[in-house]
């Protein structure tokens, strides 16, 4: 039979609170960057969000970008912009939002595709199209952010209910310290994020939530076991002894999307380079962000350990 | 000495067996799931639009179009009414969401009530003591009436997509006053976009000869006529301008067929009428021959032509300078139907078959590339324990796409990444139980202790972190859009299946092993 190997023979002995004023302060500056950036340099919208076309084909030969941005643009169709994707033939094109509402845009991409056929002499092959309406982009962002609002809302509602509230506000923490900063770096890096992109920063909550339910899981377990031990070491402790389970469990995930950041095609390229800075964030944050929050938010560790034996009735 | 009952283990089999038979039709080609055997004929589980190309189209039907329609609608009615009642009157007209009237003679003011209330039980009929009566409807009523336009609008977008002879569109009603439409494989969706932008109101009128072509020029048109213009712009772009009279000598609710035909080479349209339409039109044309009349299209002149003799058998043609397009179009919609209101296009998102495909390609080989590292880690780390957990992986795939094609739901690039975070969490569930069996095991527990003691463990936090996950998909699906939504359901189905391959099934391995090999030392 194989011999299985092992990263972590023995429970390793880290004080993870050594460094954590230092991380403290490295978190509240990554969110500030993050914060200021979206606010001042704003997000790079794509479709879904701010409403407008995106067009993408695929031509017969090398194409000419320079005759067809002048071709587009002669149309008068406000902000155009063209530029290669993927394949060397392929063309994406992306038009802002027309005023006049959605039987604008519509008419707009007709304008286009029929421009589009007389540049590119009618062998053009329209491999994407998408239009959304400025109703619709609106309503997408309002429900992505009350969705997700919700569910960080349910996160936190079970959690206290299974941990106590101080676990549940430092683990919502956390999430939001994930994907503030994952946002973050799409507004830093001027990426474009779209619906795919929300569904990754989602995913990250997922993840950074779990890590954190494993870690309280096992504050909770020894804090019944240790009685007397300092809240602290018991945090120490229960990060140490989960630490095996931390490394295999986040790399593999983290292998897992970087073969999709890879070879996942550039459709999926916003969506696996935001998961892969998820896992990493999630990873982090819930050790060195969401475990001292919850040791500040007891006092440090003094009223906290006792309400956690209380609560802990349940196995 | 751990014990599994005997009935959980046939159940928890015939399971998985369920699972694998139901999932595979999904991951087969078309051709061989038609080799297997007629009980195994389960649905393929559905691709989104965004993972096997075609055309999302979002309609709103403009109510307020509804409302205007239904308001000059009462007034004629109530103009009739009041005719009927001999009632006289002044100021008929809409007057913002009613239509109001000025009674000359207050003395009529009970007739006049009993007329309004006979035209529509449904509305509010108030009459004031000066004279002044106000016809409207409550908010409830109007709620109605939309209600029964969108189920109408669903009815006829339905009908004229089937004409097309789009294969399995999916139309239905989405929110309020939205109609969404799915069309597979379609990457043009111009043609359909443009028969569902069309009302397709047809009326014929008689023109009025009075007028001459100056006044339909200057826009003076008689009294009970109307100005209206070409269907097509002329040579010179202009649309050309008749005067037709307002009152509708047959309306297009009384054709029962449209067909494209030709006549002298020419593409056209025929039509015909029913009982009601044909008598009708066999009247008007035999007491107007020589004179002309006008065929409209949504309030444009298709073609007027010169009535030469009575048409009354009921079915007749349409010429306009049709191309053999646009006269398949014009009698498809005839034969559909007219829309009670005008479609808007919200959004539209069109994948061509290639990007569909490419996505597809890129994504599974991405997918394939991730899993198959975890696997073989999970084996390098694990050992048996490993080759076990990827039987439980392998499972949980087996689960889901076979819950997502029974259910019908659709799986969409979102639903994937929703599917990749569930294979996570069932990874992380195994790791959980083993690692925690090497702790055990390092505390000097022999095998059969330590991993009953590691699963009973595990459990408790499995379930706590697939919980806190299953809470977030709900919310997720209660509350999100598509996308978002098609993710929490991969999500969540992953998840639940997790609970049973990754804990229940690893158990079974485990323990089944352990009384068969009986080991000294776990080999993990």
């Amino acid at each position: 039979m194989i011999k299985p190997i092992r990263l972590l023979n023995r429970v390793p002995k880290v004080d993870y609170f050594r460094f954590h004023k230092l991380c403290f302060a490295l978190s509240v500056v990554l969110c500030a960057i993050s914060i200021i950036s979206i606010t001042v340099r704003g997000l790079n919208y794509g479709v879904d969000f701010a409403g407008g076309i995106l067009i993408e084909v695929r031509t017969p030969a090398a194409p000419d970008l320079a005759k067809m941005r002048s071709d587009v643009g002669a149309l008068n169709l406000g902000d155009v912009v063209l530029q290669d994707f993927g394949g060397s033939n392929d063309v994406l094109i992306r038009i802002e939002r027309q005023t006049g509402g959605e039987d604008a845009e519509m008419a707009a991409v007709q304008k286009v595709r029929e421009t589009l056929n007389k540049t590119l002499g009618g062998s053009v092959e329209y491999r994407r199209v998408e239009v959304v309406g400025p109703k619709v982009g609106g309503e997408l962002v309002l429900d992505g952010i009350l969705a997700v609002t919700l569910s960080l809302t349910g996160i936190m509602a079970y959690m206290a209910f299974r941990f106590g509230w101080r676990a549940g506000a430092a683990g919502v923490i956390a999430i939001l310290h994930d994907c503030l900063t994952t946002v973050g770096l799409f507004s830093v890096s001027g990426l474009q994020f779209d619906l795919n992109v929300l569904a990754a920063v989602v995913t990250i909550a997922g993840i950074s939530i779990n890590d954190t339910v494993v870690i309280d899981d096992r504050i909770r377990e020894n804090s019944r076991k240790f009685k007397r031990m300092d809240f602290r070491e018991l945090i120490n402790l229960s990060v140490n002894q989960t630490m095996a389970r931390t490394v295999v469990t986040n790399g593999l995930v983290f292998l897992a999307t970087f073969a999709l950041v890879l070879f996942g095609g550039p459709v999926l390229f916003g969506f696996s380079l935001a998961m892969l800075w998820g896992v990493i964030a999630g990873t982090y944050s819930t050790i060195y962000v969401a475990a001292p929050l919850e040791w500040y938010l007891s006092n440090r560790g003094k009223t906290h350990a006792k309400e956690m034996q209380a609560e802990a009735g349940s196995p | 000495m751990i014990q599994i009952q005997r009935w959980k283990i046939i159940v928890v089999t015939l399971l998985c067996a369920w699972g694998v038979l139901f999932s595979l039709p999904s991951f087969l080609p078309r051709g061989m799931v038609d080799q297997l055997p007629r009980w195994l004929h389960a649905e393929r589980v559905n691709l989104g639009l965004d993972l096997q190309g075609g055309s999302h189209l979002l309609l709103e039907v403009d109510t307020k179009a509804v409302k205007a329609d239904r308001l000059q609608n009462l007034v004629d009615d109530v103009r009739v009414a009041f005719r009927n009642q001999r009632l006289t009157y002044t100021d008929l007209g809409v007057e913002g969401e009613a239509v109001a009237v000025r009674l000359r003679d207050l003395a009529d003011r009970e007739k006049a009530l009993t007329a309004l209330r006979g035209i529509d039980a449904a509305a509010t009929v108030t009459v004031s003591p000066e004279g002044a009566a106000r016809f409207s409807y409550s908010e409830k009523a109007w709620e109605d009436r939309f209600s029964s336009a969108i189920l109408q609008s669903l009815e006829i977008v339905r009908r004229r997509i089937d004409e097309t002879g789009t294969r399995e569109p999916t139309i239905v009603r989405h929110g309020k006053d939205r109609i969404l439409v799915q069309l597979p494989g379609v990457d043009d969706p111009e043609r359909i976009k443009r028969l569902l932008g069309t009302t397709a109101k047809m009326s014929f009128h008689l023109v009025d000869t009075r007028a001459t072509a100056a006044d339909a020029e200057s826009g003076r048109a008689p009294a009970g006529s109307m100005i209206v213009e070409s269907d097509r712009p002329g040579a010179d772009g202009r649309r050309e301008k008749t005067v037709i009279q307002r009152r509708v000598a047959v309306s297009g609710e009384n054709l029962t067929d449209a067909q494209p035909s030709f006549n002298n080479g020419e593409p056209v349209v025929s039509i015909r009428f029913d009982a009601v339409g044909a008598r009708k039109f066999g009247e008007i044309t035999t007491e107007n021959i020589g004179k002309p009349f006008a065929i409209l299209l949504d309030n444009r002149v298709i073609s007027a032509p010169n009535i030469r003799e009575p048409i009354i058998g009921g079915s007749g043609i349409i010429t306009g300078g049709f191309t053999v397009q646009t006269a398949n179009d014009l009698a498809l919609l005839l034969r559909a139907g007219a829309l009670p209101a005008p479609l808007k296009v919200l959004e539209e998102r069109t994948v061509g078959p290639d990007l569909g495909s490419d996505s597809i390609r890129a994504g599974t080989i991405a997918i394939a590339i991730g899993y198959a590292l975890i696997a073989i880690l999970m084996i390098v780390g694990y050992g048996l324990f490993g080759i076990f957990a990827n039987i439980t992986l392998m499972l949980n795939i087996a689960f889901t796409i076979a819950i997502m094609a029974g259910l019908g739901a659709t799986l969409t690039l979102p639903g994937l990444a929703g599917m990749v975070l569930g294979l996570a969490m069932s990874v992380d569930a195994n790791v959980l139980i083993y690692e925690r069996m090497r702790e055990e095991e390092r505390q000097g527990r022999s095998p059969y202790p330590a991993v009953d003691v590691s699963f009973q463990r595990a459990y408790v936090t499995i379930l706590d972190s697939n919980l806190t996950t299953l809470i977030a998909a709900l919310f997720l699906y209660a509350f999100g859009s598509g996308p978002v939504r098609g993710f929490a359901v991969t999500l969540g189905i992953g998840i639940t299946c997790s609970m049973l391959t990754a804990v229940t099934v690893t158990r079974m391995l485990v323990v089944g092993w352990l009384k068969w090999a009986k080991p000294k030392t776990l080999p993990i």
